[in-house]
């Protein structure tokens, strides 16, 4: 797509527990870019450390080693105002709609919270009042939603008044944290359009976190797949899902279910679940769930092997799938 | 170290009735005056057979459950229906017994899987006590046959060395296992019929594949009738023999899955599966139903989806449809099901 906006090296993180003497490392070397206006997915189970990565992205860890650039900036290095400055570029949609928003203060007033911070952004109350008016219709609120409460609003709504929210301070990149995985099915549709539309006019990116393979499809770009603190797969959308190389996308593919019959999978049944990050296996750290597994994958971890098909596709996987990724599974 | 799932078989259809509901209505108590969260539910259940009941949050579906066990709470209230249950021992009607006679049936005949395992355990005790309890209550063995039950359910639910694992708690599972703890304890005395409310929700999708795996191996293995209640429209193609689709209290759609989503006739259910994205391309605008399911305090005369509904007419806006055949084995409660291709 278009330049990077956003480069990530080699992003190391490890938090302190208790009675562990290796700690607990949630990231172990990512790697990523976002490019303006794309929209990278992020895969992956409950502890692969896919929030982790979004709040060092967002700036509420920081990382132990590695570098992320932001249009050309280090972020980490920045004090004072130029911190402050840099924040408003990097926002987040969260994913309870209900627990994020203050159910004492009104769609107006959550909508034009972040200038209390960046002050200077709208000088005077009548451009404030103007522009928390234009963003709520620009999310399909409409302009007399500015007075009313959180809980006079659906969860669909909730989460507009989030997303307008992260508008306020026109930011480059938004972090969606599983962004509509609290709504009902008929009203996640209606809040992936939004997000697309805002994408199409404003020329945003968004770091897209979700456990719905479906949805990730829809709205990704390019697709991440996480396991225990690793990326372990990324690639062009349509790469990933219809040819992927790592044996756990594959199996993380086939288990999820499909209204498709014509997607439908043989599905790999996986043994057993994530090992603890307290404790992750030697070498390859899918290797203990994993049908393809040799000695090789105790011993080293996996390089980088690279799609024959599409050079911007790889897995780190001592034996990449290739060809019909679920027939030579259950064979 | 792979299995392959089997998928569910459509052969089914003709087995015998375990669940019969007819009519179930359950009020609750609010505040601002009493709402129908359930209205004159209908469906049945038979053996060796999966029913999904698909609804989104708020639609009456695990109200339905929580009624058929006897747990609801006590500011709702079953005032209407009748749930036949054909057990062992002759056919109950779960919203009529007494205490007495529903801990008989508790278990033996009617069992329930819910979404929390966490919750659904009791922390104080250990998960061999817990497994053993169904056995001495209802079988009257001793402490030390009944532990040995345990252990042999615990191997059947595929949780790793059973004998060490009997004395701990269940804060020292992971999600899978205790979900896999809690459907050993539904299954220990071979229930006719097991109720699922979300079971796999809380649970990562490769240990969701699992979960359900046993399920389907179990309802086999046991020939019950399992009701599973979710949200999710990709599980229940993949998992149900037959389907009701829940909407405001209502049972709006019902049949087999294979013909009501391919086929369907409410557009209530047309309008979740376009919601889907399925091979939708990215940036494709996806469709959605436009507003957000009534509140019960104010579900509308005549049809409870009119406002949502592209068909809607005058009619809807007077009389409510009723759950009607539209085709073989397929009801829809729409008044203009043969339109619903048109949406």
């Amino acid at each position: 797509m278009s330049d990077q906006l956003l480069q990530v090296r080699d992003l190391r993180k490890t938090f302190r527990v208790p009675g562990s003497k290796s700690g607990l490392t949630a990231l172990d070397g990512i790697t990523l870019e976002v490019g303006r206006g794309e929209t990278l997915g992020l895969v992956g189970e409950s502890g692969c450390g896919k929030s982790t990565l979004a709040r060092t992205l967002m700036m509420l860890e920081r990382p132990d080693s590695g570098s992320v650039s932001f249009d050309g900036i280090d972020p980490f290095a920045l004090r004072g105002k130029d911190l402050l400055k840099f924040r408003r570029r990097v926002q987040m949609v969260f994913q309870d709609p209900y627990a994020s928003l203050n159910s004492r203060m009104s769609a107006g007033d959550l909508v034009a919270e972040p200038w209390r911070t960046h002050g200077s952004m709208y000088a005077s109350r009548g451009e404030r009042q103007a522009r928390v008016r234009e963003l709520l219709e620009m999310v399909g609120l409409g302009a007399k939603a500015a007075d009313k409460y959180p809980q006079e609003f659906s969860g669909g709504q909730r989460q507009r008044i989030g997303i307008a929210r992260a508008l306020a301070l026109n930011p480059d990149v938004v972090i969606c944290d599983e962004p509509v995985s609290a709504l009902d099915l008929s009203v996640q549709a209606q809040v992936l359009n939004l997000l697309n539309d805002l994408q199409r006019d404003l020329g945003i990116s968004y770091v897209f976190i979700s456990h719905d393979l479906s949805v990730v499809r829809h709205v990704a770009d390019r697709v991440a797949v996480m396991y225990l603190g690793r990326i372990v797969e990324s690639g062009p959308t349509g790469a990933v899902f219809d040819s992927p190389s790592h044996p756990y996308t594959a199996a993380l593919m086939s288990a999820a279910p499909t209204l498709d019959a014509s997607h439908r999978k043989e599905r790999i049944l996986l043994k057993g679940e994530v090992p603890s990050p307290l404790n992750p296996p030697s070498g390859c750290r899918f290797r203990t769930r994993c049908w393809k597994a040799t000695d090789v994958c105790a011993t080293e971890r996996p390089p980088l092997a690279v799609d024959p098909q599409s050079a911007t596709h790889g897995a780190e996987c001592h034996h990449p799938l290739v060809g019909e990724p679920a027939l030579s599974a259950s064979a | 170290m792979t299995a392959i799932a089997e998928h569910p078989s459509a052969d089914v259809v003709d087995a015998d009735p375990a669940l019969r509901v007819d009519g179930l209505t359950v009020d609750i108590r609010t505040i601002s005056g009493t709402v129908r969260a359930v209205d004159g539910v209908t469906f049945e259940a038979r053996r060796g057979e999966t029913l999904a009941l698909l609804g989104e949050s708020g639609c009456g579906k695990s109200m339905t459950a929580t009624a058929l066990v006897g747990l609801l709470e006590p500011v709702a209230e079953v005032t209407a229906g009748r749930a036949e249950l054909v057990g062992r021992d002759g056919v109950a009607d779960l919203l009529a017994v007494d205490r007495k006679a529903r801990r008989k049936l508790a278990g033996t005949e009617l069992a329930i899987v819910f979404q929390d395992a966490l919750t659904a355990l009791n922390p104080l005790y250990t998960v061999g006590t817990q497994l053993a309890e169904p056995f001495q209550i209802h079988h009257g063995m001793k402490a030390r046959e009944a532990k040995a039950k345990a252990v042999e359910l615990m191997a059947r639910v595929g949780i790793p060395q059973p004998e060490t694992r009997l004395d701990s708690y269940p804060h020292q599972f992971s999600g899978g296992m205790r979900q896999r703890l809690l459907i050993a304890m539904a299954v220990a005395l071979n229930p006719r019929v097991l109720i699922a409310d979300e079971p796999t929700t809380a649970l990562d999708v490769t240990v969701q594949a699992q979960i359900m795996a046993l399920l389907r191996s179990l309802r086999t293995e046991y020939d019950m009738a399992v009701v599973l209640i979710t949200h999710d429209l990709a599980l229940v193609a993949e998992e149900a023999d037959r389907v009701a689709v829940m909407y405001a209290g209502n049972i709006v759609e019902t049949g087999l899955v294979a013909e009501v989503f391919t086929n369907p006739r409410h557009p209530y259910t047309r309008g979740l599966l376009d919601s889907v994205p399925v091979n939708a391309v990215r940036g494709d605008e996806l469709k959605s139903i436009g507003g957000s399911p009534p509140d019960l305090h104010s579900i509308p005369k005549g049809c409870a989806y009119q406002d949502r509904c592209p068909l809607v007419a005058d009619l809807c806006r007077s009389t409510k449809p009723a759950l009607d055949v539209v085709a073989k084995g397929h009801r829809s409660a729409c008044h203009f099901p043969q339109e619903v291709v048109n949406v």
